[in-house]
C-alpha cells in the first residue's frame, strides 16, 4: 500500500514509553545556589561588610549574582549565607573553593550545594554497617621467578600484537601470553617486573600474574609517560592533555597509589613542554621532548622531588604517601639547573651556575634529606654545563663538567665525589682539550666507568677508567683548603686510573652488563649498528658484531644475554632483533614484520645475602651440573628433531622426483613427436671428441751459429 | 672464482637466458639492444639492433638458430642468431611483455601489455621452418581479463601456458581452446618470474611480496617457499643440485644512498628441499632483475638494475657441500 494513503491520527498513538525513555529530569532550580556555612555571626552594622568579604572570595570564579545572609530577630546573622551564581558550573567550582576555607582564626567556612542540604537533613539515625567485600585472591605477581630453569621473559610488540615469551637461548621462544591490540602505544615493565603497563586513550592499565590479568587501571586521558617508584608502590603519569581543576589550574601529572588504585595528588606543570606531540611515532620517548622523569623518586620511594629551575629555583620534595610538601616548604636554590638523587641514600646532588653579575662561583652541592644538611659543596669556574652520573651503589658521584675555555671552545673534566669516605673527597680527571665528552657510564656495582668523547667531527674515543681504592688517594684535605683554584684541583688527579683508550667510529653507547665486567660498545639510532663486547677485567675485546640500523640494545636482568633490536617505530626496513650471548656470540636473528619493541622483564633484587651469593659462586660447578644435563638433553632433542624432519623432507622429495621421472619417461614418445626428432639421440651424436691443441710460445731465442773457419 | 662482469648494456637488465647447450648467454635490457655473449669467457658475440624501446623478454630456439624478443616499442621480433639480422617483426598494439618458444619450436607465444585501453593478450603464433615463409597469422589469441600478465611460459608438452600476474596469481591456460584451466593466488604481490625445471614437473615463481615458491606444475600447489626481506625479482633452479637461487633487493626507487648493506642486492642460495639459506653471492650495486642457471648446473648468471651481468662459475667446494641427510644417488637423473 503506498504510504500516501496512510492516515494516522496522532492522538491515537501512545507515546508514553518514548516520553519515559527520553524524559529529562526537571532541574530543581537551585543548582546555582551555594550555602556557605560557618561564617562569623555579626550584627547589622557589619552585615554588608561580611557579605562583600565573602563575595570577594569568589572573585576568581566570578558570576556571583546575589548573596543573601539571613538575620535573626535580634538583628544578628545566623552564620550562613546563600550565594547565587550564574551557572551551575560556577556554583560547583565555588563549593570546592570555599569548602574548608580558613576565613579567620576561629572560622572555617564550609560550602554545600543548596540541593544537597535537604538530603543532609534527612539522614537516618541508625547506623547501617557497609557490607564486607568478599576476599578475592589476587594473582601471584612474581610467579615467573619460579620457572624451573630460571629463564627470563621478554615482551614483544609486533604489529598490533603484544606477547610475552620465555627466552630459550636462541631456540624458538615459548609463548607465555599474547593479546591483539593490548596497548595503544607502547608497553613497559615496572622496575621489579611485577607489572606490565599498557597505554590506552583513557589511561594506563597494569597487568600481572601468570595469566596477565588486569590488576588495576588509572584513568588519565591520553597518558604518554609513566614513572614507577622503585618499590612499585606508586606511579606517576603524565599526559599532554590538561585536567582542569576546580581552582582553575591545569594539571598534567598525577601520582597514584598502585595497591588502592587511588589518585594521591595531581600537579600542574609549567612551561612549553605541554604542547601536544606532533610526532607520528608512538615509541617511548618519541612523543615529546620533555624532561622525564619530571618527578624523581628517592631510592626508598619515601620522597618524590621536582625542581623549578631558574632564578626563583627550588627543589620541592613531597613525602609519600600523603604527598605533602616536606616541612611544608621547598628548598629554595637560586639559579638551580638540575638535580639528581643518590641511588642508595636520601642525598640530592644539584648544581648552580655562575651568575652573570657578581663574583660567585658555580657550585655542586650535596644535600641530605630530610635534615637539609649540606654535606658537601664544590666550587667550579667557567662552567657551561654539569651532568650527574651516580654509581649504582651510591659509592661515587661523577659530575661531568663542561667548561668554557674561551668564548667558543670548551674543555671537559670529571669531578668524582667519593661518597663513602670521610669528608667526601673529590677526584678530578682532566680530558684533552680537544675532546668533547658526550656521555659517561658506570659499571653497575663496580669501580669502573666508561667515557665517550668526540674528537673533531667523526673521531670517537672510548675511555675506560677505574677508581683507585681509598688508600691511594692522598692530600684530600689540602686540596679542600685550596678548593676553587684550578691549579689545586689538578694536584688531585690520579684518583681514577685510565685503563684503556679506544678509537672508534660509530659508537655512542656503552652498555654495561648488570653483573658488571662486560661492557658492550654500540652505535645505535643515528649510527650503523656496530656492536662490540669488551671484558673490562683484562680490557680485551671478546667479539665484534653488527646489527645494521639497530635502535635499541638491552641486557637481560641476569647479564646472560643481550638483545639488539631495530624498531619499526624508528626504522621501517628490516625490523627485528638479535639475541647475543654475554660474550658476543650471535644466538639467533629474527626478522619480524612491523616489530616495534622488545623489553626484558626486570627481576627484583635477590633475597640472598652477599655471603650466600659468594657460596654459590664458589660451588658453581656443583649447581651447574644439573643444568648442564638439562641443556645437553634439550640440545640433543632439538638436533634429533631437526635431523628427523630433514630426513622426512628428503624422502618426500626423492619420491616426488621419482614420480616425476616416471611421467617424464612415459611422455618421451610424445615429446619426440612434438620435437620431431629424438633429442637424446641427437645429444648422443653430438658428443664428439674434439681435440684441441694449444701452441704456446715460451721463449724465442735467436742464435747465430758461428763460422767454423774462425777456429782456424 | 672471480665472477666475469659483462658490461655491454647501458641500462638495467630485464632478462638473461642461456641457450640449451649453455655456450651462449642472451641478455635483454631497457636499452634497445639485446646482446649475445660466450658464457665461458664473457666475450660478446654481438648485438641485435632494431628495437626502439626497452626489451622486456627474449627466448631462443632449442637449436640456437633464432632469437625472439619482445619490446616496449610495440613489436616482437625474430632474429637470426648467427647473423644478428631481424628476420620477422610482429606489430602489436601495446608493449610486448613476455615471449616464449614452445617445445619443438614450431610455435611461440608473446604477451602484449594491458595499456591504452587494451587488455593483456596472449598471442600464439606458428613459427615457420624458413623465416621467409613467416606471416602475421595467429593460431589463437587469448584475452586475459583481470590482473595484468607479467610473465608467461609454456608448460609441459605444450599442453598448457602458465602466466604470472600483477596481483600474485598464477594461471594455467589451455593453448588449444584458450580456456583458463587453473588459477591459484599463491603470492600477495606481482609475480616477477617463473622458471621451469628441466622436466617441467615443477617451477619456481618469484614475487614482489618478498617470497619465492617452488610449485608443482600439475596441481599448482606450493611445495616449498622461500622467504626474504626484500622483493624477489627472479628465482631459478639448479639443474644439478636441489638448490634454488633468489635475486632481488630493495626496489631501485627506495634504495638508500648511505649504505649498500641495507639494500640486500645479493643472489641468495637456498636448499630446495629444506628451505634453508645456504649461501649468498654479493656484487651487484642495484637490485638483481634476472637470474639464470647454466644448463650444466656448474655456473649461473645474474643481471642487475646496475646494468651489469655477472657470470659466476661455481667453486669446487660448492659441489662438495652436502647435508648428511641428503643422498644425491637417490634422485633420478634425467
Amino acid at each position: 500500500m503506498p504510504s500516501s494513503e496512510l492516515e494516522i491520527d496522532e492522538s491515537q498513538i501512545d507515546f508514553s514509553d518514548i516520553y519515559a525513555k527520553y524524559s529529562v529530569p526537571e532541574p530543581a532550580g537551585f543548582e546555582c545556589i551555594v550555602v556557605v556555612d560557618g561564617a562569623p555571626m555579626v550584627g547589622a552594622d557589619k552585615e554588608q561588610k561580611l557579605i562583600d568579604k565573602i563575595k570577594s572570595l569568589f572573585k576568581n570564579i566570578g558570576g556571583v549574582k546575589d548573596a543573601v545572609m539571613p538575620m535573626d530577630e535580634g538583628g544578628k546573622s545566623k552564620g550562613y549565607l546563600f550565594i547565587e551564581f550564574e551557572t551551575p558550573a560556577q556554583a560547583k567550582a565555588a563549593i570546592s573553593a570555599i569548602d574548608n576555607y580558613k576565613f579567620d582564626k576561629n572560622h572555617t567556612l564550609s560550602g554545600n550545594a543548596f540541593d544537597d542540604i535537604e538530603g543532609f537533613a534527612n539522614v537516618t539515625e541508625t547506623y547501617v554497617a557497609p557490607p564486607t567485600e568478599p576476599y578475592v585472591e589476587k594473582p601471584h605477581l612474581r610467579s615467573w621467578l619460579k620457572d624451573e630453569y630460571a629463564r627470563d621473559q621478554w615482551v614483544v610488540m609486533k604489529g598490533d600484537d603484544t606477547g610475552i615469551y620465555w627466552n630459550n637461548k636462541g631456540e624458538m621462544p615459548d609463548l607465555v601470553h599474547s593479546r591483539p591490540k593490548w596497548s595503544d602505544m607502547y608497553v613497559s615493565w615496572s622496575p621489579k617486573g611485577s607489572y606490565l603497563t599498557t597505554f590506552h586513550k583513557q589511561g594506563v592499565v597494569l597487568w600481572g600474574g601468570p595469566e596477565f590479568e588486569k590488576i588495576v587501571r588509572f584513568a588519565h586521558v591520553n597518558v604518554k609517560l609513566i614513572d614507577f617508584s622503585p618499590d612499585e608502590k606508586y606511579l606517576v603519569t603524565w599526559s599532554h592533555e590538561p585536567i582542569l581543576m576546580p581552582n582553575g589550574e591545569h594539571h598534567h601529572v598525577i601520582v597514584w597509589d598502585i595497591l588502592s588504585g587511588r589518585q594521591l595528588r595531581s600537579f600542574p606543570v609549567a612551561g612549553a613542554a605541554m604542547k601536544a606531540p606532533e610526532s607520528k611515532e608512538k615509541g617511548p620517548g618519541a612523543t615529546v621532548k620533555i624532561d622525564w622523569p619530571m618527578f624523581k623518586w628517592s631510592h626508598d620511594s619515601k620522597y618524590i622531588a621536582r625542581m623549578t629551575p631558574g632564578a626563583e629555583g627550588a627543589i620541592s620534595v613531597y613525602e609519600t604517601p600523603g604527598m605533602g610538601l616536606l616541612d611544608k616548604k621547598s628548598i629554595k636554590i637560586e639559579n638551580l639547573k638540575s638535580f639528581e638523587w643518590s641511588p642508595t641514600e636520601n642525598i640530592l646532588s644539584y648544581w648552580t651556575p655562575e651568575p652573570e653579575v657578581g663574583n660567585i662561583p658555580a657550585r655542586v652541592t650535596l644535600i641530605k634529606l630530610p635534615s637539609r644538611e649540606i654535606v658537601r659543596t664544590k666550587n667550579l669556574f667557567n662552567v657551561v654545563n654539569v651532568n650527574f652520573h651516580w654509581q649504582s651503589n651510591g659509592k661515587y658521584l661523577l659530575a661531568r663538567v663542561e667548561k668554557a675555555a674561551t668564548k667558543i671552545s670548551r674543555t671537559h673534566n670529571l669531578e668524582i665525589f667519593r661518597m663513602r669516605e670521610k669528608d667526601i673527597p673529590v677526584d678530578v680527571v682532566e680530558l684533552k682539550g680537544t675532546e668533547n665528552l658526550t656521555n659517561a657510564f658506570w659499571e653497575p656495582n663496580g669501580d669502573r666507568f666508561a667515557l665517550i668523547a668526540l674528537e673533531g667531527t667523526v673521531k670517537i674515543n672510548v675511555h675506560f677508567y677505574e677508581m683507585n681504592s681509598a688508600g691511594s688517594v692522598v692530600a684530600t684535605a689540602a686540596s679542600k683548603k685550596k678548593e676553587g683554584g684550578s691549579a689545586a684541583v689538578a694536584a688531585n688527579v690520579g684518583g681514577a686510573k685510565l685503563l684503556k683508550s679506544l678509537e672508534r667510529k660509530g659508537i655512542n653507547q656503552v652498555i654495561w652488563s648488570p653483573k658488571g665486567r662486560i661492557a658492550v660498545l654500540a652505535g645505535v639510532r643515528a649510527f650503523q649498528g656496530d656492536i662490540e663486547f669488551w671484558d673490562a677485567d683484562d680490557m680485551t675485546m671478546l667479539a665484534a658484531g653488527e646489527h645494521y640500523t639497530c635502535t635499541d640494545v638491552e641486557w637481560d636482568p641476569t647479564g646472560r644475554y643481550l638483545v639488539s633490536s631495530v624498531s619499526w617505530w624508528r626504522v621501517q626496513q628490516d625490523p627485528g632483533f638479535i639475541l647475543w650471548s654475554c660474550v658476543g656470540t650471535q644466538l639467533t636473528k629474527q626478522s619480524v614484520p612491523q616489530f616495534k619493541q622488545i623489553l626484558w622483564r626486570p627481576r627484583p633484587a635477590t633475597p640472598l645475602t652477599l655471603e650466600e651469593q659468594k657460596a654459590i659462586k664458589k660451588n658453581f660447578k656443583e649447581y651447574s651440573k644439573e643444568f648442564d644435563v638439562v641443556d645437553a638433553k634439550e640440545t640433543s632433542k632439538i638436533d634429533k628433531a631437526v635431523l628427523e624432519k630433514r630426513r622426512a623432507l628428503w624422502n618426500d622429495w626423492v619420491s616426488y622426483r621419482r614420480r616425476c621421472y616416471e611421467d617424464w619417461t612415459r611422455e618421451a614418445e610424445l615429446r619426440g613427436e612434438i620435437i620431431g626428432y629424438d633429442r637424446e639421440d641427437d645429444a648422443r651424436q653430438a658428443v664428439k671428441e674434439i681435440e684441441e691443441f694449444v701452441d704456446e710460445v715460451i721463449e724465442e731465442t735467436e742464435e747465430i751459429i758461428g763460422d767454423a773457419s774462425d777456429d782456424d | 672464482m672471480r665472477p666475469i662482469l659483462l658490461h655491454g648494456h647501458l641500462r638495467s637488465l630485464t632478462r638473461i637466458r642461456y641457450n640449451s647447450d649453455g655456450d651462449l648467454l642472451f641478455s635483454a635490457s631497457k636499452d634497445n639492444k639485446p646482446c649475445v655473449w660466450y658464457s665461458a669467457n664473457g666475450e660478446r658475440l654481438g648485438t641485435f639492433n632494431g628495437h626502439n624501446g626497452a626489451v622486456w623478454d627474449l627466448d631462443v630456439t632449442h637449436n640456437s638458430r633464432y632469437l625472439m624478443t619482445g619490446s616496449a616499442d610495440n613489436t616482437c621480433k625474430m632474429w637470426e642468431v648467427e647473423t644478428g639480422k631481424c628476420v620477422y617483426t610482429w606489430e602489436t598494439r601495446t608493449a610486448v611483455r613476455a615471449v616464449s618458444f614452445a617445445l619443438g619450436d614450431e610455435k611461440a607465444l608473446f604477451v602484449t601489455d594491458a595499456t591504452m585501453g587494451q587488455q593483456s593478450t596472449i598471442h600464439i603464433v606458428p613459427i615457420e621452418a624458413d623465416p621467409e615463409d613467416q606471416t602475421s597469422d595467429v593460431l589463437r589469441t587469448i584475452v586475459v581479463t583481470g590482473a595484468k600478465v607479467t610473465v608467461a611460459v609454456w608448460g609441459n608438452l605444450n599442453r598448457t601456458i602458465v602466466t604470472g600476474h600483477e596481483d600474485g596469481t598464477i594461471t594455467e591456460w589451455n593453448p588449444d581452446t584458450g580456456a583458463k584451466v587453473k588459477s591459484s593466488k599463491n603470492h600477495e604481490k606481482a609475480i616477477t618470474d617463473i622458471q621451469f625445471s628441466a622436466d617441467k614437473s615443477h617451477f619456481m615463481s618469484s614475487s614482489k611480496d618478498h617470497t619465492a615458491h617452488l610449485t608443482d606444475s600439475k596441481t599448482l600447489k606450493v611445495m616449498k617457499s622461500f622467504v626474504t626481506e626484500r622483493p624477489v625479482n627472479s628465482a631459478c633452479l639448479s639443474p644439478l643440485r636441489p638448490h634454488v637461487v633468489l635475486g632481488g633487493g630493495q626496489d631501485a626507487m627506495d634504495v638508500t644512498t648511505t649504505s649498500l648493506k641495507g639494500n640486500k642486492f645479493e643472489s641468495r642460495f637456498y636448499h630446495a628441499v629444506f628451505e634453508d639459506e645456504i649461501g649468498r653471492v654479493k656484487g651487484h650495486f642495484g637490485p638483481i632483475n634476472t637470474l639464470a642457471f647454466h644448463p650444466s648446473g656448474r655456473s649461473f648468471s645474474s643481471g642487475g638494475e646496475d646494468g651489469f651481468i655477472r657470470v659466476h662459475h661455481l667453486d669446487e667446494d660448492y659441489f662438495e657441500f652436502k647435508y648428511d641427510e641428503e643422498n644425491f644417488d637417490d634422485l633420478p637423473q634425467l
